[in-house]
């Protein structure tokens, strides 16, 4: 789950990380009162969840409040577009509004998950405002990494080692050591799987600054921190993603026109693949996990059948734990409420395959079965080209 | 012969009373797996499918051989049980749940490396060797015992990759998950060392998905010398970056973790890697037929 900045920021000053003073408003004249309370001169910052606001335009520096209030209304309400929204942007609903930070040097500092090392890792590096995946790959050696203790957490000499290897000195030095282990708190008691500052400002008065802040967190840790879970912003997610998991599915959106639901992530994947082989584009990765019931089975054959770009559908179940019969009742449950819009092939094999595939000749339903699993993927990609398209 | 468990392999199920557990335990004890015992807190003294059930691990073992611990006990709850099994010295730990959070693997991983314990998982579906045992909740009926190890990152995948097998008249030497977690115990590479090491196993199957790199340390395995013939498959070629695909592991930037990096390295390395997950008992008919 990912964040906003402003919010990312309120955490990390809880743990004693120095952000700049600003506000979070949703107006135009809540964006004038904030440059008011702030000294005149703002910041204006789109708070969406993409990378890459301010080449878009997202990111502002104004001088005074009314024109606060006046880029303010130009942003807000809008779709923002960066490389990493997609062609269509995303809207922005609030403005992060602060005081101007006065930058020396840029630096960047950040705490992942390592699974090589199965344990977080404290990454810096003097190369601040840059992306830091890029860096890795053309100077990595401007990268510091040092694996932190699960039990001990960040050790002194740890950030010691940091703050030499981004180059400090004097007070800047002196508070590097409380802002790293702040950092590391924050990743560890929150169940984060990234904490990223970039850039951490060193300002011209020799203070440390944390410009920009960007957090993610594990799902599978979130059940701890319901403070956390209320973070979650619902206009930022696709809301059939949302929908999905209410109801206990694992489902992403995709750009192709061939649908599919699969129990399991690796068959999901799977899946997608064999679509893509036989010369056509999956439309999603949906699974419907290993304890799935018949609901859960409705409401997933309901959300792809519910998606417009959808032009024929493949379920593609292999029967353990999960009986076919019980699949098969489920998306005839599914087909009689709704219609069956969109040609669907229906793979199944495994437990009650047998239950299953007579339960959905029996329905009457215009299903096409096909127990291969190659021969299926190319029937619906055969079915998605069909002219006429969907019924 | 198999690789970790066979015939005569004692096992304890942590969370033996409750829905999964029960369930599962069943299915194992048809399969013919030697279920000693039971775990749960506060139901110590009672028997549950015919089995002794303990309050702690460390009392289950002081009255029963136990070998292999598997572990049906809620994400929360789950790596605490992992250690408690090994702090009571069990050798090998499977565990089944799915959900724990990442740095509760971190704790656990670094509480194991003081321990000779294994572990299996988590988000496996455990392991089975075909035939013997059954310490996981595969679908028995599609196995049969054989030449070929199969190890992967995920379980119906893996079931149909098996299910492949069968129908080509390949059996299985041992089959297991490594599970679907970015930090899991047991790794690929793990695996294959056991696989190498086994006279019975005569090729190996390897089903690996986008996300952190333990392809692409088996192709180094590989590449190091490892003599019998492996077949892979990488799911997720399709898949976007940056989007967890189902396993919280399953996920990929756009430059570390892609399906199609591992089936490069793999490829180089002398593996042959199909792209078709269709086709993979084809590809290992077809290879241990032009060996033979």
């Amino acid at each position: 789950m990912r964040i906003h900045e402003y919010q990312a920021k309120r955490l990390l000053a809880g743990f004693g990380v120095p952000v700049p003073r600003g506000e979070v408003v949703e107006t135009p004249a809540e964006a004038r009162a904030a440059a008011e309370s702030l000294g005149g001169t703002v910041i204006l910052k789109a708070q969406i969840h993409a990378g890459g606001r301010g080449k878009a335009g997202g990111i502002l520096r104004v001088e005074g409040p009314a024109a606060a209030a006046a880029a303010a209304s130009r942003l807000l309400g809008r779709p923002l577009i960066t490389p990493q929204t997609g062609p269509q942007g995303r809207i922005v609903r609030r403005l992060l509004v602060e005081e101007p930070v006065a930058i020396a040097r840029e630096l960047y500092v950040g705490v992942v998950l390592s699974r090589e090392a199965a344990r977080p890792v404290l990454l810096t590096s003097p190369r601040g405002g840059v992306d830091i995946e890029t860096l890795a790959l053309t100077e990595p050696d401007l990268i510091l990494r040092q694996p932190v203790s699960p039990s001990a957490g960040l050790l002194g000499f740890q950030a010691r080692n940091a703050a030499f290897g981004l180059g400090l000195s004097g007070a800047a030095f002196d508070r590097a050591g409380a802002l790293f282990a702040g950092l590391v708190r924050t990743f560890m008691e929150t169940d984060a799987s990234l904490v990223e500052i970039n850039p951490l400002a060193v300002t011209t008065a020799g203070e440390l600054v944390a410009a920009d802040a960007k957090m993610d967190f594990d799902d599978n840790g979130l059940f701890r921190h319901p403070d956390i879970k209320a973070l979650l912003d619902p206009d930022e997610e696709p809301s059939e993603e949302l929908e999905a998991a209410r109801a206990g599915l694992s489902f992403v959106r995709l750009d192709g026109d061939v649908g599919c639901m699969v129990n399991g992530a690796g068959l999901a994947m799977a899946t997608m693949d064999l679509i893509a082989l036989a010369g056509g584009r999956p439309a999603n990765f949906l699974d419907v996990g290993g304890g799935v019931s018949e609901d859960s089975v409705r409401q997933a054959f309901l959300i792809l059948a519910a998606d417009p770009g959808v032009r024929s559908a493949l379920v593609n179940i292999f029967g353990g734990i999960v009986r076919c019969d019980l699949v098969a009742r489920g998306i005839v449950r599914a087909a009689r409420e709704r219609g069956v819009r969109i040609p669907v092939v229906i793979r199944m094999e495994g437990t009650n395959v047998e239950l299953g595939r007579e339960i959905l000749a029996d329905s009457g339903l215009p299903f096409v079965s096909e127990p291969d699993m190659e021969r299926a993927a190319r029937e619906a990609v055969r079915l998605a080209k069909a002219p006429g398209g969907p019924r | 012969m198999s690789i970790l468990v066979g015939r005569t392999t004692h096992v304890l199920v942590q969370g033996l009373t409750g829905h999964e557990g029960t369930f599962h335990t069943q299915s194992m004890i048809d399969y013919g797996t030697d279920v000693r015992a039971g775990v749960t807190p506060g139901k110590g003294g009672a028997r549950h499918l015919g089995r002794p059930v303990f309050d702690t691990v460390a009392a289950a073992v002081r009255s029963e051989p136990i070998d292999v611990s598997i572990i049906f006990v809620p994400a929360r709850a789950a790596a605490d049980a992992i250690m408690e099994a090994a702090e009571a010295g069990i050798g090998l730990v499977v565990c089944i749940t799915e959900g724990i959070p990442a740095l509760d693997m971190a704790r656990v991983k670094a509480f194991l490396r003081e321990r000779p314990a294994r572990l299996i998982g988590p988000n496996t579906p455990g392991i089975i060797s075909p035939g013997q045992t059954k310490i996981g909740i595969m679908p028995g009926p599609i196995h049969q015992p054989g030449p070929v190890g199969v190890v992967s990152r995920s379980g119906t995948l893996t079931y149909e990759a098996v299910n492949q097998l069968t129908l080509h008249g390949l059996g299985q030497s041992t089959a297991l998950g490594i599970g679907g977690d970015p930090i899991v115990g047991l790794s690929f590479v793990d695996a294959l060392r056991m696989f190498e090491a086994d006279p019975e196993t005569k090729a190996v199957v390897l089903i690996g998905e986008i996300g952190g790199s333990a392809e692409e340390e088996a192709a180094a395995l590989v590449g190091r010398g490892f003599t019998k013939p492996l077949i892979g498959y990488i799911a997720g070629l399709t898949a976007p970056p940056g989007r967890r695909m189902g396993h919280a592991g399953a996920i990929m930037s756009a430059a570390h973790g892609t399906a199609a990096q591992k089936i490069e390295l793999l490829e180089s390395a002398g593996a042959r890697v199909v792209r078709n997950p269709a086709r993979i008992g084809e590809a290992v008919a077809s290879v241990l037929s032009g060996r033979t």
